[in-house]
Parts: structure tokens; C-alpha cells; sequence
């Protein structure tokens, strides 16, 4: 089946999707974006978040079909040209990258809390990147990569 | 994962066409879960039909004072809405205590009503899992068995229904409403999920053509003085072990409205109305609570992994009961 999906501001056709595909694998291996991670596969691991429609949504959970469209951003629509994003810089800055698996997730969903929340307080963060998991448990350097960016 | 027709619906009579004489036919509400069971071959459906662009996503105040939520809002979108929060503040607190915000933000109301149990068996293929396979056996009983059922359970099946929202809903008397191609009906919430019994594997009484188009909530006045409380592993993003959904209103030192309901600890959500005969007319003391509170455990059927669930119940009532006390003199 065709899919059209305006992916980081850009209108894309997608032929051949098999329905069985996920948005995640449409993007990482049809669109040539491998930002968004492809771990767990259950919405366990957040590894994947993109913004579907403006709102965070577990890639690997969203059915190819579903995704008509809709506009998705991903981590790499983030960044203006070359000037990081400044929760993508204050990662960079803080060290909050171990093996990086995680990290692209983290950054779309620390992005959304502070477009919402611009001040948030420990337990909000701690609570807004709940549905992100780090298995090098990296959470201290994240934690402060969030701080950091909420504070530039 | 096994491959399938998909087609997308655009409005209900349609998508009840789609699915009618396909009893192998699935609705895509947000997948959430869905999708994730068929990744596991759990689920494989022949056909989806995808009915996330159906127009049921209204949250609308009704003229008797009730709330008509359309089965497609989306999780998030339903616990920040401001006639939630102010007039049933025990359902937004109950699904914000679910999942992750990614997950809230695509899960919809009918797929949370439907989602399946977490029960590992359930998951593993390779398991026996009455659910999965009906006649295959149970092998939660006499194995990994400590976030399992403890109220309603058979010799069949110890799974529990996962969902907080619905524990909510069942304490606020909701209706479901359900549409096919023979028209529609409407489900009281506490006649909406089944227990186990000898056929674990049929979880609602919802028919396999019919689909899920709005729940409804009555005006719940005490409900203004509710509320969620979820123990878990974890403080967040995990299954409860138990929880409990309560509204209460004492007149000077006497219980004069209550509504309790349980999550975590059966296969439907569980309203206790045991605990309600104890406590309505009674004093509002923490001696009645936990009468209450054990007349309503004294039920039980517990396994040795799943044993401190009565006495993690019992206390978890008595606590949001006394939360609500002091709240409702605050207020």
C-alpha cells in the first residue's frame, strides 16, 4: 500500500508499505532516517519517540496504515540547519550519552516536556521521561542535560 | 507477525460493515497493545480495520449533568480535560497513573476497556495459557504468580485486567455503548468485563462485531471528593499490584455516599460492594474502614506469590478512605 506522511515539514510517498510495518521501520528504512531507535518493539523503551501530529507517540507501536496522513517529526527534525536544538546541546554539554541508544527518544521526549512545561521541577522530569529507558542507566547525566537545557 | 488485510474506516456504519461475518477481523484503535500482540503472533488477526479516523473523539458535558466521552479521545487527552478534572478528578488520576506519556498519547478509551491482561504466560507462546489457547492449562497457577488475581478467580486463569482507567470507571457507574451492524446497545461497566470462570479466553461481553463508540458517565456528585491511589513496583510506568478508586461523603461523623473499586487484583475491575454495605450509615473511622476493607477480602483466593495482595488491599482502602475524610473536611 502508499502512505503519505509529511515527515520534519517535508511531504513524503511511501510505496510497497506492507501493512505489517510500523511507522518506525517506514522511517528508519524506507524514508533513510535511522534517528528514532528500534529496541524493545513494545512501547517499553521509549527508544523511538517521535512526535505524531505534534504529540509523542511510540513509532514501533504505530501501524504504517495509521501513520496516512499525519505529520511526524523525528529527532533529526530538531536541529535548525547545523545549530543543535538546545536540549540536543545541552546533552552534547552534559555527557548525557553512554552507548546513545536511548538518546534519541530521551531528546524528542525532554523536547516536549520543556515546549510544555519550560520550568520543570525533578519529579516532573523524572516523570515525563518515565517511558524512556536507559539500559547503561545514564539517568544522572540525562537528568542534567534536561536541567541544562530548561536553564539555556 | 502473520499477515493481514487492512482497511481504514472513515465512519461507523462502515467500519461495523468491515468487521461484520469476519469473526477474524480485529478494530486498530491506537495499538498500543494491539499491534505489540500481533508482533508476538498472540494476536493475528485476518483483517484490520483501522478506525482511528472514525469522528468519536468528543468530550461533551450531557444535559443531565453526565459526561459522554467518544471511545476514540485519546488516554492523555481525557485526563487533562477540564470537565475530568473537576468532576470525576479519580479518572484523570487513574489514567495518568497508567503507561508512559508516549503511550497515553496514542492509547484511545474503547482500546483501553479492551486491552488484554500483562500476564507473562499470556505472552509466552510457549507457555500453556487457557487465554491464549483455550484447554492448554494455567501455568500462572503454581508459577510466577505475584501479580495475579486474587479476587474472582477460577482453577482456569489468575490473570487481572491491567487498566487503572477502568477501575475509575467502574467506581463512577459508567456505560459503554457498542454499535454493530444490528444496531447499538449499551453495557453497564460493571457487566462490561467477565470474570474467568470455565472460558478465560472471553474477557468483556462485548460481541466480535461490535465496536465500542463512546462510554458514558452519570452526574456523580461525591465523585468531586475522589480519588486514585496505585501501589506498584516502581513510582511510575508500571502494572499496579493493586489499587483502589474511591469516592466518599460523611455527613457530620457518618458515612452517608461511598463507591469503591479495586484494579490489580481480578480479571475485571473490581467494585467492592461489600466494603460499600459496611461503610454506608457507618461511622467514618478507621474502624470501620478496615471492617470494610476485610469484608470485602474475606473472598479471596490467594496463591503463595500472591498472598500479601489481601493484606496490601485491605490497608490501601483504609488509607484512600482516610485521605478522603480529611479531604472532605478540608473542602
Amino acid at each position: 500500500m502508499r502512505v503519505n506522511i509529511t515527515v520534519n515539514g517535508e511531504a513524503r510517498q511511501v510505496d510497497d508499505v506492507w501493512p505489517g510495518e510500523s511507522l518506525l521501520y517506514v522511517l528508519r528504512e524506507r524514508l533513510g532516517l535511522p534517528g528514532s531507535k528500534n529496541a524493545c518493539e513494545q512501547g517499553e523503551c521509549g527508544s523511538c519517540t517521535v512526535y505524531m501530529d505534534g504529540t509523542p507517540v511510540c513509532a514501533c507501536l504505530v501501524a504504517a496504515g495509521q501513520a496516512e496522513g499525519r505529520e511526524v517529526r523525528t529527532v533529526e527534525g530538531l536541529a535548525s540547519g547545523d545549530t543543535l536544538d538546545r536540549v540536543q546541546q545541552a546533552f552534547v554539554d552534559a555527557g548525557a550519552v553512554q552507548c546513545g541508544f536511548c538518546t534519541p527518544g530521551l531528546v524528542v521526549a525532554a523536547h516536549d516536556l520543556l515546549t510544555r512545561t519550560p520550568q520543570p521541577s525533578d519529579p516532573e522530569i523524572r516523570e515525563a521521561l518515565a517511558g524512556n529507558l536507559c539500559r547503561c542507566t545514564g539517568y544522572e547525566k540525562i537528568l542534567d542535560a534536561v536541567r541544562m537545557a530548561a536553564r539555556s | 507477525m502473520k499477515s493481514f488485510a487492512y482497511v481504514s474506516a472513515r465512519d461507523v456504519p462502515t467500519a461495523v460493515s468491515a468487521i461484520a461475518g469476519s469473526p477474524n477481523a480485529k478494530f486498530l484503535g491506537g495499538g498500543t497493545n494491539l499491534v505489540d500482540l500481533m508482533r508476538g503472533n498472540i494476536e493475528q488477526p485476518d483483517t484490520i480495520v483501522d478506525i482511528t479516523r472514525l469522528p468519536l473523539t468528543g468530550v461533551d458535558l450531557l444535559p443531565d449533568g453526565g459526561v459522554r466521552i467518544g471511545a476514540l479521545v485519546r488516554n492523555s487527552h481525557l485526563a487533562a480535560h477540564p470537565l475530568i478534572r473537576s468532576r470525576y478528578p479519580v479518572l484523570s488520576q487513574a489514567i495518568l497513573l497508567g503507561a508512559s506519556a508516549q503511550l497515553r498519547n496514542m492509547a484511545t478509551v474503547g482500546g483501553n476497556l479492551l486491552q488484554r491482561t500483562r500476564c507473562l504466560y499470556f505472552y509466552d507462546t510457549a507457555a500453556a495459557c487457557n487465554k491464549r489457547a483455550p484447554g492448554s492449562g494455567c501455568d500462572a497457577i503454581g508459577g510466577f504468580n505475584r501479580n495475579h488475581a486474587i479476587l474472582g478467580v477460577s482453577d482456569n486463569c489468575l490473570a487481572t485486567h491491567p487498566s487503572d482507567m477502568c477501575v475509575a470507571l467502574a467506581m463512577l457507574d459508567a456505560t459503554v455503548e457498542v454499535e454493530s451492524t444490528r444496531g447499538v446497545r449499551r453495557i453497564p461497566m460493571n457487566e462490561f468485563h467477565v470474570l474467568p470462570g470455565d472460558t478465560p479466553h472471553v474477557e468483556t461481553s462485548l460481541a466480535a462485531d461490535e465496536l465500542v463508540t463512546a462510554v458514558e458517565l452519570p452526574s456523580v456528585a461525591v465523585a468531586a471528593n475522589s480519588r486514585y491511589r496505585k501501589v506498584r513496583d516502581r513510582a511510575s510506568y508500571a502494572f499496579a499490584l493493586v489499587s483502589v478508586a474511591a469516592a466518599l461523603e460523611v455527613t457530620g461523623t457518618t458515612v452517608t455516599q461511598v463507591r469503591l473499586a479495586l484494579g490489580g487484583v481480578s480479571a475485571k475491575p473490581w467494585r467492592a460492594t461489600k466494603a460499600e454495605e459496611v461503610l454506608l450509615g457507618a461511622p467514618a473511622t478507621e474502624e470501620s474502614f478496615r471492617q470494610a476493607a476485610a469484608a470485602e477480602l474475606a473472598a479471596a483466593t490467594a496463591r503463595p506469590g500472591n498472598e500479601f495482595k489481601i493484606g496490601l488491599a485491605e490497608r490501601t482502602i483504609v488509607a484512600v478512605l482516610r485521605e478522603l475524610v480529611t479531604k472532605g473536611d478540608a473542602a
